[in-house]
């Protein structure tokens, strides 16, 4: 039995199968709609995460299966002070297969020990949230046809940022890839990473201003720079701008350039861009259903 | 100069930091063992001007060298039997540890279940870096005698 705790979990080989899956399901959707009839997909939430579990939700319903769950930890059995060990072990007697959003980092790694029905770590704290880099990863696997060969730029917040560290750390795993680091001094992608990319002979560089390498992208990789994360007002005004993608922005940028986000987007990128057809964020959203879809599938073993 | 006996089975730990043989009694839970311990404090080197040294009487399976390995795997370990020393172990950092050191990244699950182990596996055999299993929170194992 196999879970799903870090989207290293997965060769590059199995990502490969798993998103070659992903693909299918998005074009033959019919042949997948009966494949966990009867199947139970648990959604253990101990937070709130409106998006990624409807995402799961959905992903189960439209392969046929149902769906239990609940959605912040006040209405379950965490209120009581049950651990999470002894849920799970009830939870496998409910379900065939869980995704368990929990505040604090390794969660779901204690379920998954002790679990009997394969386990899904849907984000633990600011530790892992595997199911968005393999979003991201698929997205940019079915939009530009490769992962590889290609520089990517990740702008916002890249300090704090959970889904760009996650990010960086799986396509790595790739052949030519060159990062574009853009943010303020105080949001920089902190020196564990920029240490292993030197030492991996990684190109990469560090930028503030967003306008200046637009020209040289593949890939965008937008995240919200939030206003408290800024020592003084001052700082937050001055460069606030620097990281609002807008049509002028998108200009600089490649005819092919592809725009991702991992949402909600607040102000970061602004809604002129939406109908450019490089702003991919949306459909971004749809692939993190087809490719829970294929997870699921992998996991419980029910791939046709 | 003070004469400390020979011991007849079990083992020396020699080379310990100047100071640190207390922590090392406490870490091997030496105090739960019923047999002779001699805890020999500054005593001189010449490697190290100053060490403590452990004399323990006991079975040699008595001892987790997995855990003083953890401590320092600088220490010499000498295993004793009819009295003569008839082996040196090398110790080697142990690939993981349980329940030696406790993690202490407050949104980490092992904060609020009381009853999860703290386990740490090697994550960086060179510099010595452990990692929570469940948060990956770094422990450099250097820090342990700050």
């Amino acid at each position: 039995m196999r879970h799903l705790m870090s989207p290293l979990d997965f060769t590059t080989e199995e990502l490969d199968r798993l998103f070659d899956l992903a693909n299918d399901i998005e074009n033959h959707p019919a042949k997948y709609a009966h494949t966990c009839d009867s199947r139970i997909l648990a959604t253990c939430f101990y937070e709130p995460s409106t998006r990624t579990r409807l995402s799961f939700e959905s992903a189960m319903t439209r392969l046929g299966g149902r769906v239990i769950g609940f959605a912040d930890a006040t209405s379950s059995s965490a209120a009581k002070g049950e651990s999470v060990s002894d849920t799970i072990r009830v939870i496998s007697g409910y379900a065939d297969i869980c995704a368990m959003r929990h505040p604090k980092e390794g969660a779901p790694m204690v379920a998954a020990e002790k679990s009997g029905i394969p386990v899904i770590n849907a984000g633990d704290g600011g530790h892992q949230h595997p199911t968005q880099t393999l979003t991201d990863l698929l997205t940019i696997r079915s939009l530009k046809g490769r992962l590889g060969d290609f520089t990517i730029g990740l702008c916002g917040d890249l300090k704090f940022g959970r889904t760009v560290h996650s990010l960086i750390n799986a396509l790595i795993r790739y052949e030519n890839i060159r990062f574009v680091f853009i943010s303020p001094e105080e949001l920089r992608v902190p020196d564990y990473i920029t240490d292993m990319l030197k030492e991996k002979e990684i190109p990469f560089q560090e930028v503030i201003r967003l306008e200046n390498v637009m020209p040289q992208l593949d890939l965008l990789y937008m995240t919200r720079v939030q206003k408290e994360r800024f020592f003084n007002e001052e700082d937050y005004v001055r460069l606030k701008d620097f990281y609002i993608l807008n049509a002028d922005k998108m200009s600089l940028a490649k005819k092919d350039m592809l725009v991702l986000h991992p949402l909600p987007r607040v102000n970061e990128i602004s809604v002129e861009v939406d109908s450019d057809p490089r702003a991919v964020y949306f459909r971004q959203a749809k692939y993190g259903v087809y490719v829970r879809m294929a997870l699921i599938l992998t996991l419980l073993e029910l791939v046709p | 100069m003070l004469n400390v006996g020979k011991i007849e089975e079990g083992f020396v730990l020699d080379h310990i930091k100047a100071g640190r043989s207390l922590d090392i009694y406490e870490h091997l839970q030496l105090d739960k063992l019923d047999c002779t311990v001699a805890i020999i404090k500054n005593a001189r080197s010449d490697k190290m001007e100053k060490k403590d040294i452990l004399k323990v009487e006991c079975d040699i399976d008595m001892l987790d060298l997995d855990v003083l390995a953890f401590i320092d795997h600088n220490i010499t370990v000498n295993v004793i039997k009819n009295g003569e020393i008839v082996e040196k172990k090398e110790l080697a950092l142990p690939k993981q540890i349980k329940n030696v050191i406790k993690c202490h990244n407050p949104r980490c699950i092992t904060s609020i279940e009381q009853e999860l182990p703290h386990i740490f596996y090697l994550a960086d055999a060179e510099r010595e870096i452990y990692r929570c299993k469940y948060c990956e929170e770094k422990y450099m194992s250097s820090a342990k005698w700050n």
